[in-house]
């Protein structure tokens, strides 16, 4: 009965106008790279799903997109039941499978390219990975830039993926295929998409 | 090419205005309500579920009226709406052999377990104009039988017995069923595709089809193992509910269409099946998509393809009424630009072959006055 | 337990095909009459979508997607907590919400009977009742194959 409730709960209150809100910002984010977009706590997953991520997976997510969750997400039997009430979205058996990603611990995350890239025919067969972070603005610094990027933007996002400067730069080369990444902070997003480039990291 | 105009912003709401009022028609006359299309117009409401692939009566009877009983124009409409609908999810596969039953006919067989039941068919009747149908006349009640409950298996399930007959069409077991809703057309593609194009497909385009593959076109010797309509009940897996939920029932037609084959290097002498399933009450369009399942599994058999119907890219391109009418009524687009450039090349052809013309005309009065 | 938990499924499933197949006006009638209570937080909807529907290939072989039909689901929680849900074919938003309801009431106890005795009952009888018209109206147009015997037996 637990997991039955917390299953059904925390859900947008206002269907619409809360998924217009969360796509807004995630296509602001998508737009102009690094920048921060906010975002009220609109939604209210079972742990360890963050509100953010939550609200951005009710938004874009749906019975066409499977969704692969990392082993600490995966563990969690009230966050799969939370999102198949909520979304219909079906489990992605592999990452390749996965048109959608939710990744609690990026740190350990399996590497980018073992997601769906997309073809050249249909470059938006894509994996789209949405990482929880705990904020944007206290782990390395990463200088972008890029298309939506006048100069240069900042973002600095702990927890990132082992090797990611490296990884991201294999995931430019693979252009028009490759990985956009939402990057889920509490009360903020900000958006990696596939043709930002990062061009130097801080130690 | 196009290029943008402006202008007829005004004669475009005009038209839309003159046309509300020519569907309306003449006042004194009452408006028709979308239950007495449901009720009275049903095998149109089931045409456009149909080939709109979407299931809701009303729905289909608003667009009938709205397209003023342009069949086309309503599968158009009803297409468009269902692309603003959201998709909870795939139902279990229907149980046709549980349909509660409402026709069945076998041309194979006569005797078959649960019988011959015509159920509410134009066969048999003259084909005379009722003028007593125009007069309003009241209708009588329909006869009743009593019966015993009775079992009627598919046709398939009592011919498979000898092995003469291929069984239903298998899939590998980690077969996803396609979707090309989802997914653009690919050639060539597998059987449940094709069967889900069919579906939705131009019941004209598929009956004449079927047609040339009776007249000698890729000739098939099919034979109407049973042809049955009723309604299937519908459920579906959800994630919040332990069992499958279900959603109520939708009527549905099937042909079996059973076919001589005398064997070919692929598969050995027997009897091979067509299958039809479409929405609503219409059994020539579940006939002629069974003819056409057939024809298109030419290949798969290790026959020729030397027809028309048995042509899988021609067939499931050109089966879908919407796209068809999309592609030939945007001519009516301005092609200005297109017609000015092709204005010019004509223009030059011609000043070219006239100039030919001359000097061959030339030539040859040379010719004469030398001869 | 096992069996009774799959009693308690086979009964609130049949709850929800009844009423899946049920006239809205007809639930909304039987509810008044019956004096059920339909106070209930929206948890979901009622909201419209679609279901693919599936077919076998041959009827009984691999399924293929057929073409969409119109759902419409709700889900709602009582006062008491219980949680209910309903889907059904077409795009009857009240129809949805008061099947949710009578989920969640059938789920509670002190409801169930009254649920089973003054909605589902009638509702059901009257279902069977139109089915049965259609298979004997069907059954008048079954065809009685005679043969002509010749000769002498």
């Amino acid at each position: 009965m637990n997991i039955a409730t917390q299953s059904i709960d925390g859900g947008f209150a206002d269907p619409v106008f809360n998924a217009q809100a969360v796509f807004r910002a995630v296509m602001d984010a998508m737009a102009r790279p690094g920048t921060v977009q906010d975002l009220p706590q609109l939604a209210h997953p079972p742990a360890p799903l963050s509100a953010t991520a939550g609200a951005v997976a009710l938004s874009l997510c749906d019975n066409d997109t499977p969704v692969w969750l990392d082993p600490p997400l995966q563990a969690e039997t009230p966050v799969k039941a939370w999102l198949g009430f909520h979304t219909g979205a079906p489990l992605a058996n592999t990452p390749a499978d996965a048109h959608f990603a939710l990744i609690a611990n990026p740190k350990e995350m399996a590497a980018l390219d073992g997601f769906a890239q997309g073809t050249q025919e249909y470059p938006d067969r894509s994996t789209t990975l949405i990482f929880l972070v705990d904020d944007l603005a206290s782990g390395p610094s990463l200088l972008l830039e890029g298309p939506g990027i006048e100069k240069t933007s900042m973002i600095a996002p702990p927890g990132m993926p082992r090797h990611f400067v490296e990884q991201w730069k294999q995931n430019n080369q693979r252009f028009p295929r490759g990985v956009d990444i939402i990057l889920a902070a509490p009360g903020s997003l900000a958006c990696l998409p596939r043709t930002t480039r990062i061009k130097t990291m801080e130690a | 090419m196009y290029v943008a105009v402006k202008g007829g912003e005004a004669a475009i709401a005009n038209a839309h205005r003159l046309l509300a009022d020519r569907r309306r028609g003449d006042r004194s006359v009452p408006a028709l309500r979308l239950n007495q299309i449901v009720e009275q117009l049903a095998l149109g409401v089931d045409r456009v579920m149909s080939e709109g692939s979407l299931y809701d009566r009303e729905l289909a009877a608003l667009a009938v009226v709205q397209a003023r009983g342009d069949m086309i124009e309503a599968i158009f409409l009803v297409r468009a709406y269902r692309t603003t609908l959201p998709r909870f999810g795939y139902t279990n596969p229907v149980d046709t052999g549980a349909m509660q039953v409402e026709r069945r006919i076998s041309a194979t067989y006569k005797d078959l377990p649960g019988g011959q039941v015509l159920g509410p068919t134009f066969d048999y009747t003259h084909r005379l104009l009722d003028p007593e149908l125009a007069a309003g006349a009241e209708v009588e009640a329909p006869a009743q039988r009593p019966v015993e409950a009775e079992a009627m298996p598919r046709v398939s399930a009592i011919l498979a017995h000898e092995g003469l007959i291929e069984a239903d069409g298998e899939m590998p077991l980690d077969h996803v069923p396609g979707d090309i809703t989802r997914e653009p057309l690919q050639f060539p593609m597998a059987r449940d595709i094709r069967l889900q194009a069919l579906s939705r497909g131009d019941e004209g385009f598929l009956l004449a089809l079927g047609y040339s593959t009776q007249r000698g076109y890729a000739r098939n010797h099919p034979f109407v193992g049973e042809v049955r309509i009723g309604e299937v009940e519908l459920e579906l897996d959800v994630p919040e509910l332990p069992f499958p939920v279900p959603l109520g029932s939708i009527r549905v037609t099937e042909c079996q269409m059973v076919n001589q084959f005398k064997g070919s290097a692929k598969a050995p002498p027997q009897f091979t099946r067509g299958y039809g399933l479409v929405f609503g009450q219409s059994e020539r369009k579940a006939m002629a998509m069974a003819l056409c399942d057939r024809a298109l599994r030419a290949g798969e058999l290790g026959e020729d393809v030397v027809a028309a119907a048995q042509d899988e890219e021609f067939v499931i391109s050109h089966s879908d009424n919407v796209q068809a009418t999309g592609f030939v009524e945007h001519l009516k687009l301005p092609h200005y630009v297109d017609f000015q450039a092709e204005l010019g090349l004509v223009r030059r052809m011609r000043a070219e072959y006239e100039a030919r013309q001359n000097e061959d005309k030339a030539a040859e009065e040379k010719r004469e006055a030398a001869e | 337990m096992r069996g009774q938990e799959a009693r308690e499924q086979a009964g609130r499933k049949a709850l929800m095909a009844t009423l899946a197949h049920a006239e809205a006006d007809e639930i909304a009638r039987l509810w008044n009459e019956a004096g059920l209570p339909s106070e209930a937080e929206l948890l979901r909807g009622p909201e419209t979508g679609l279901v693919t529907v599936r077919g076998r290939i041959g009827g009984g072989g691999a399924p293929f997607n057929v073409g969409e039909a119109t759902v419409t689901r709700a889900t709602v929680r009582l006062p008491s907590g219980q949680v209910g849900h309903s889907y059904a074919l077409g795009r009857d938003k009240g129809k949805a919400r008061l099947a949710a309801i009578a989920d969640a009431l059938w789920q509670d106890p002190a409801h169930r009977e009254t649920v089973e005795t003054k909605l589902a009952a009638p509702l059901r009888a009257a279902l069977n009742a139109a089915r049965e018209t259609r298979r004997v109206e069907t059954a008048a147009t079954k065809v009685d194959f005679f043969t002509m015997v010749r000769g002498e037996d």
